[in-house]
This record gives structure tokens, sequence and C-alpha cells, in this order.
């Protein structure tokens, strides 16, 4: 699997640290409550299918990207930099 | 048909014609009193031990693809009960004591063979943490023993003990731990469910999950709807989808893990073993065959295929612990989706606030130890509706309240760090 970084361009998987569903980009409030903390933290859509994650490109530039994926296939289809992404989803 | 020696020796004199299937393959019934989602380990023993321990029979094991054909033949079938934290430690004893007694109690030949499992360990701290480990065991009931360097060596000769990475301080012992066949306990179970009445149903997927008011009412499959007072959902991997059906998220992350074999040798590693700092485990089949493995791929996916990063990683983790192996060569490597909780632990619990509808899941990477006892427990939750007291620890509000984390590993309850 190779990933391409907005930064640096196409790289080895190897180059990469992986963080789980881009869900972490959107933390809710510190008073949401017990269910939305638990639902952001723990529970996942778990897709069969197109997801996105969280990458960091450790071994290069250090940005963090977010990789919209396949889970059935590994194809990469679409990465961005998880700054600008986060600008987007406010 | 029951299995014996003297079946064996006439049929074997009669030209084999005396074998029949090994259990009925069922059409689906309209309505039962239970289903099971799912034909691997988990689902078969739960429909077991139903019909065994609780004469429930009339119940539909429903399974998408073959029986057995999900993580249940494709794993490493390690057995072992050397857990540390409560709410593990007397789970996985009792799946041990339940698999001493396994070929007798299903009159099949599962292969259980406790051959000994060994954990090497590499520094000081490491020596104090198995130690008190070992201790843990040993309170539960179960058996460890603290190995030096020589103890190991006595053992395991072969072992590069001066390796300059990881130099080899000693292991922890469990004689009892070892190896089954893995399809052998799946056919085993099958056998003995379908035996009791319970119909096995094959190429049936389940794509709907009824619920009426907060009541599951059955559910809706490729073979048609079947109406069931209660519903188990046991798919590991597959748990993610199958919860969505009854608009559940779970707190679980699918992904990867690869194993390997190599041609068949001659007998050549007598044990399990197991070298945790290069995240490399070893045995050998009795084809002789060398069943070796490594870490999750540590991506989400469903691709039952790894990548070449781990394979390099597992291979390079193999020869440095044992360089006697490098000449043999690897026949086949595959993949299967584990079901991977935050803390690294199961769960077996009711779906709160939908009546009748029940999970097994979260079995991460190692849930084959744990087929017997998690289908004693599963059995015993939708029978009775009360957890069994071994599981009563395998909540799944644990991560809403944070009561009861049970993290084995000790790295942190949070996705992809287990
Ligand atoms: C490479 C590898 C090595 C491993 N090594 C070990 C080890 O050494 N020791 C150990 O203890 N554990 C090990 N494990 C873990 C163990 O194999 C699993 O935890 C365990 O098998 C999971 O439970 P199961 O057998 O019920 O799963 P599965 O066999 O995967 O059963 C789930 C079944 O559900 C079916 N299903 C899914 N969705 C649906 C649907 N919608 N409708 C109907 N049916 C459905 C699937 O087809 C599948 O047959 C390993 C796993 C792998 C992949
Ligand atoms: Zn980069």
């Amino acid at each position: 699997m190779r990933l391409t970084c907005p930064v640096c361009g196409e790289r080895d998987r190897r180059e990469f640290y992986y963080m789980g569903d881009a869900v972490a980009l959107r933390r809710p409030d510190p008073e949401a409550g017990d269910a939305v903390w638990d639902d952001y933290l723990h529970n996942r859509d778990n897709p069969a299918g197109v997801t996105r994650d969280l990458w960091q490109h450790e071994g290069g530039c250090g940005a963090w990207i977010v990789v919209t994926r396949n889970t059935m296939t590994h194809e990469v289809l679409e990465t961005a930099l998880a700054s600008d992404v986060k600008g987007s989803v406010g | 048909m029951r299995f014996s020696g003297w079946k064996v020796i006439k049929e074997g004199l009669t030209g084999n014609r005396g074998w029949s299937a090994h259990w009925r393959d069922a059409q689906p019934k309209p309505e039962y009193d239970m289903v099971i989602i799912g034909g691997g380990g988990h689902g078969l023993s739960t429909a077991y031990y139903l019909a065994k321990n609780h004469g429930m029979t009339n119940i539909a094991v429903l399974e998408k693809g073959y029986l057995g054909g999900g993580n249940v033949g494709r794993n490493t079938t390690i057995v072992r009960a050397n857990y540390f934290l409560q709410g593990n430690s007397e789970f996985y004893s009792h799946s041990l004591k339940l698999w001493e007694g396994l070929e007798e109690d299903l009159n099949y030949n599962v292969m259980h063979s406790q051959r000994g499992l060994i954990n090497l360990f590499h520094s000081d701290g490491q020596r104090d943490a198995f130690a008190r480990r070992g201790n843990m065991m040993v309170n539960q009931g179960d058996d460890a023993i603290l190995l030096d360097r020589d103890g190991v060596r006595k053992h395991l000769p072969y072992l590069d003990f001066e390796q300059t990475r990881f130099p080899i301080y000693g292991g922890l012992y469990h004689p009892r731990g070892g190896t089954a066949r893995h399809d052998a306990v799946a056919w085993g179970y099958a056998r003995g469910a379908s035996d009791r009445g319970v119909d096995l149903v094959q190429n049936c997927e389940v794509t709907g999950i009824d619920i009426e008011n907060g009541v599951v009412k059955g559910v809706q499959t490729t073979r048609g709807a079947i109406r069931a007072k209660k519903v188990g959902i046991i798919v590991a991997g597959r748990s993610g989808q199958v919860a969505a059906m009854a608009g559940r998220r779970l707190p679980i992350e699918s992904h990867i893990l690869q194993a390997f074999v190599t041609e068949g040798l001659k007998p050549v590693i007598d044990h399990v073993i197991s070298f945790g700092m290069g995240h490399f485990y070893i045995s050998q089949s009795d084809k002789g065959g060398l069943v070796f493995g490594g870490d999750l791929d540590f991506y989400a996916s469903y691709a039952q295929r790894g990548n070449l990063p781990m394979k390099e990683h597992v291979m390079e983790a193999g020869m440095t612990l044992m360089p006697m192996i490098g000449k043999a060569k690897v026949l086949r490597s595959w993949g299967g989706i584990m079901d991977m909780t935050p803390d690294g632990s199961p769960i077996i619990d009711k779906m709160e606030g939908i009546d009748g509808l029940y999970i097994d899941c979260g079995w991460n990477y190692g849930g084959f130890k744990a087929v017997p006892a998690s289908g004693w427990c599963m059995a015993h939750l939708m029978a009775t509706d009360r957890p069994h007291e071994v599981a009563a620890k395998y909540r799944l509000d644990r991560f809403r309240t944070g009561i009861g984390i049970m993290d084995e590993e000790g790295t942190g309850s949070q996705h992809n760090l287990h």
C-alpha cells in the first residue's frame, strides 16, 4: 500500500503511523455528556467499504493526513491534509 | 455415528464405506426459538451448549458462507490460560478446563495438544512482569513456571540466545498451553449441535434484524425471513455491520491479522514459542508445517489479506529468534478480520434497550482459545438472561462508564493500541 502525502508525494506505507477513524477531527464539547464522548472515543461505523482515517507522515514531513480508502480492497481514493479538512468541517 | 478406535479399524478393513456426513445441511424453517447469526467457532459452540446445557434445540445457526470459513479456520490455533486481570483470568481458566474435556465431550478428535507454551523475556523489567503474571496464573489455579536462561535452553536449544538486539533472559512456561486443530473444533461443535437437533444453515446471510417496539422479532436473510424470540449476534470481524442492522454502533474496529505456514518439515519445534519483543510466535503443526505470525497490519481492513511490511517484519523477527528456520519455504500466507475493542477484551452481553438481542464479539486476535467458554457463557446468557459468573465482566457499557475496563496489555484503552 502506498499513500500520497499532500506535502511529500507518494510514499511507502511504512513511512506512516495509523491513528484510526478520522472521527478524531470532530472532538465534542467537554460538557457534551457520557453518551457523546463514548461515541467519539469508542464507537465506530467500522465500514466495509469506503472509510476516512487519520495517518501521520511520521517518517517524512510529520503532517497529519486524512486518507479516504476502501477497506475491502485497500484502494486509496483521496488524501488531504488534516488541517485543511478540519477547517472545512468546522 | 460414533467415532472410536474400533470404528477406524473396522472401516479401514471394509473399504471406508460406513462413514456418514458429520452434520445435517439444514433448510431454514420460518420460525425458531433462537437464532444465532454466524457459524464460526463461537456461534457453533453457543448453539451446542444451548442444546446440551439448557435443553434448547429449536435453534438455527445462520452462516453466510460455509461453516468454519471465517476466523475459526484462519487462526494459528494457540490455546492458553495465561491471563492476568481479574475478569479475564477466570474466563480463560474455565475455557482451558473445557478444552481438556472437549474431545470426550464431543466424541471428536480436535487434536488438542498441550505441548506447552513459552513466552520469552529479554530484560529484568520484563522478568518481573512475567513473574507477577505467573503468580496470578498460579493463584487462579492454572500452571506457570518461571524459567531462567538455562531453563529455556533445555527446552529450546536452537534459539539464538546471544543475539544483540533482544538477548534471551528466560521465559514463562505454561505447560498446559498448546494448540488444537482449528477446523476440527468448528466441525466437532457443529456435529454435536446438529445431533441434538440444531439446524445449521449455510449460505444464509442475515441482511436485517426485525425489531418492533424494542423487542426482537426475527431476522431477514438471503433465504427469506425467519422469526425468532431471541437472536444472538456472533460474527467476529463483521460485528459492526450486523449491529448496524439493529441501529447500533459498537466499540469495534476491524483489523487484519496475517499468518504464515511453511512446507512440511520433520519435527523440530515441540512447543509454542512467543517472542513478544519481536512480535513473533511459532509452533509446528502435526503435518510438519511451521505455523507462525506476528502483529496486526495496524489499519482498518476487511480484505482478509495483508500487506508486505508486516510480512517482512514477521520474517525478520523469526530470523532474529531462530536462524535455523531460514531455509524453510513459506507455502502460504493469509489474513483474518479481527474484531478489535479499545481495551483488547471481549464483550458477551445483552444489547441494552432491545429485548431478545444479544452480542458476543470483540475477540481481538485471541478468540480461538475462548471458543468453548464463550459458547458456554453466551448460551447461559441467552437461556437465562443473566451473565455467567466467569463472563460477568464482559459488559458492553464499560467503555461508556469507564468502570471495568480490562486493558490486559497495559497499552491504554484506545483503538489502534492493541
Ligand atoms: C491469523 C490469525 C491468527 C489467530 N491466532 C489465534 C490464536 O493463536 N489463538 C487464539 O486464541 N485466537 C487466534 N485468532 C483469533 C480467533 O481466530 C478469532 O478470535 C475467533 O475465531 C473469532 O470467533 P469466530 O470463530 O466465531 O469467528 P469466525 O469464524 O470469523 O465466525 C464468524 C462467522 O460469522 C459469519 N457472518 C458474518 N456476517 C454474517 C451475516 N450477516 N450473516 C450470517 N453470517 C455472518 C462469517 O461468515 C463467519 O463464518 C487468530 C486469528 C487470525 C485471523
Ligand atoms: Zn509528508
